[in-house]
């Protein structure tokens, strides 16, 4: 399907060169490229400004001598990240949430969008009307924060994995991915087979659903990465906060939980070292797995967003 | 078969299960709005006390004053962002324009990596970018002679919303753009095969194969947009958020969390939670009958 959708594209794209541009043609390419080129470095040169500055010495960055490229490289930033015990529990603790949360999220949407997929599902309606009702009313904060306390889940790990496992978003997603990428008549002749529902999910659909399962667990993987407000509110104890939580009370906040004023000033230029080396270390492993899931993406999505 | 249904069943009793407890049980707690709410106590154990809590909202000046601000930051800052939902749309028409298969991939996937970016680091980010001593802006506007003294962008309410509008469009621009080209895959080759044996240009192919391809995919995002007005969440004010440009941040979903969870004012900040929903509500449904009328199509 998306061989030749491919070919056609670049068939009439031979087709638009063979045609000769005309001069309005060509102005309008030529502004097309220079809008393009600007909202490219609006939206990358945060990021190498950053990156240059992490590697920079701290001197040449507090004096305003790194605006493009990294001045006088220094690694003590690094060092300082890799030696602070307060962010690498973090950092371990986030890459926990990322991956259980990830690995309960993932599980959940497959295992109710397989079903509501499917026509012959008995309580298919129902099922949807259920699930659509939570898109239409939700709770709120302060209740849903005293379910969770009763159920003894907060200052838990459970808090963070669990009261948000499941967007409903994805759901719709997975199941229309599953509608539209699996025939009926796959399942018929499995059935006919001798093949129950199991069986067919473990070989069938899970081998066939790379695409939306690469694409579910980018989106549910980088929601609990970058998420801090659930943290926020339910946890207490230090060692349980994932990174974001920690980047906020070192970056933002500057960390004035020391009273001692020498220590305040020492923390201090330890933010100010640490800081570019810090942001650059936390959005790593999102940015790192985001180029490969990528071409399942565009598919995934392009599939699971058709209407219907 | 009998038994295979069953077992299908089965793989939906978790996710139910799930649904139940965090997203139907919180309902209940609506209750609370009509309660003196009192922590470690049944709810049947605290006083009932109407609609108390309701006309608490507009009871004093003071209240009603605090209420018209932060729906007005909140609406503001929709509005705002409403008014610039076309730019991923653009965005993709633009880059759909690259001949080059690769290139547009590189772009798209460059452009993007803002959307994976933590709201917390996109603050770390900004506020290095801004710095009053020293930042990058700041040295580039004084030696442009544009300003004499360095600018605290991020501790004044001035253009605060603009501000913030700002950097949702830098996060959103790639990924919002996703959604377009897959629109604009689905319109057919042969309308621009037509099109340019009939003599018409690039622009003239954008603006009327691709554009009026796009409108529908548009139309229902922008109106999905305009029924969550309200819902702006809080990741991105809540960090943005301090002393100075506090009064012109604070949108209702702060607001709810300041209520609620800081001041332990379990009721009140309930009772908004009550009316954001019936309010958007009112908004999908109010804007899905819109959809009907002007389009002859719903968007749900």
């Amino acid at each position: 399907m998306s061989a030749i959708k491919g070919d056609g594209v670049s068939q009439s794209a031979a087709f638009r060169r063979g045609i000769r541009e005309s001069r309005s043609d060509r102005i309008f390419l030529g502004l097309t490229y220079l809008i393009l080129t600007v909202v490219l470095i609006i939206a990358l040169y945060p990021l190498v400004y950053i990156l240059s500055s992490s590697i920079s010495s701290p001197a040449a960055v507090a004096s305003g001598r790194v605006w493009l490229w990294p001045v006088e490289i220094s690694f003590d930033g690094y060092r300082a990240v890799f030696q602070n015990d307060q962010v690498l529990m973090g950092y371990a603790n986030s890459l926990f949430y990322a991956v259980f949360g990830t690995l309960i999220s993932v599980s959940l949407t497959i295992m109710i969008a397989y079903p509501l997929s499917k026509k012959t599902f008995f309580g298919r309606g129902p099922l949807m009307i259920f699930i659509t009702f939570t898109m239409l009313f939700s709770g709120g904060l302060i209740p849903t924060y005293l379910v969770v306390k009763e159920l003894g889940m907060i200052d838990t790990r459970w808090a963070l994995l669990i009261p948000n496992a499941i967007w409903v978003w994805q759901v719709i997603i997975a199941r229309t991915f599953f509608q539209s990428s699996i025939p009926d008549e796959l399942s018929e002749a499995a059935e006919i087979d001798g093949c129950s529902d199991m069986r067919f999910i473990t070989s069938v659909i899970i081998p066939l659903s790379k695409p939306i399962i690469a694409v579910l667990s980018l989106m549910y993987a980088v929601g609990q990465w970058n998420a801090y407000f659930d943290a926020l509110i339910y946890l207490k104890t230090q060692s349980l906060y994932p990174l974001q939580l920690i980047l906020r009370s070192v970056l933002i906040l500057g960390n004035g939980s020391s009273v001692d004023a020498a220590d305040m000033i020492k923390q201090q230029q330890l933010a100010e070292l640490m800081k570019y080396s810090l942001i650059v270390v936390a959005s790593l492993p999102v940015l790192i797995i985001y180029p490969f899931v990528q071409r399942y993406f565009v598919q995934g999505m392009l599939i699971g967003s058709v209407k219907g | 078969m009998i038994q295979t249904k069953y077992k299908l069943f089965l793989l939906v009793v978790p996710f139910m299960v799930f649904t139940f407890i965090f997203a139907y049980l919180p309902l209940w707690g609506w209750l609370y709005a009509f309660v003196d709410y009192r922590a470690g106590r049944s709810i049947f154990e605290m006083d009932y006390v109407g609609f108390k809590w309701f006309s608490m909202l507009v009871y004093s000046e003071q209240q009603i004053y605090e209420i018209l601000r932060v729906l007005k930051n909140t609406l503001g800052i929709s509005f705002l962002s409403l008014l610039f939902s076309f730019l991923p749309m653009a965005f993709a028409i633009l880059l759909y324009e690259i001949r080059s298969i690769r290139m547009r991939k590189i772009v798209q996937t460059l452009t993007t990596i803002p959307h994976f970016i933590s709201w917390v680091l996109v603050y770390s980010v900004v506020f290095s970018l801004l710095a009053v001593d020293s930042g990058v802006v700041n040295n580039l506007l004084i030696d442009l002679g544009l300003i004499q003294k360095p600018i605290n962008f991020l501790a004044s309410s001035d253009h605060i919303w603009l501000k913030m509008v700002g950097l949702e469009i830098w996060k959103g621009l790639g990924w919002g753009a996703i959604l377009y080209l897959a629109a604009i895959n689905g319109i057919s080759q042969d309308l621009y095969e037509a099109a340019r044996i009939d003599g018409a240009g690039r622009f003239r192919c954008v603006w009327h194969i691709t554009i009026p391809g796009l409108l529908p995919t548009f139309f229902v995002l922008l109106l999905l947009a305009v029924a969550n007005m309200i819902n702006t969440g809080m990741d991105q004010f809540f960090v943005f958020s301090n002393a100075m440009n506090k009064s012109s941040i604070e949108v209702l979903d702060l607001y709810t969390y300041n209520i609620g969870l800081l001041k332990g004012n379990f009721s009140l900040a309930t009772v908004i939670s009550i009316l954001k929903t019936i309010v958007s509500l009112t908004l999908l449904f109010s804007v899905n009958r819109l959809s009907k009328t002007l389009r002859g199509e719903s968007i749900f």
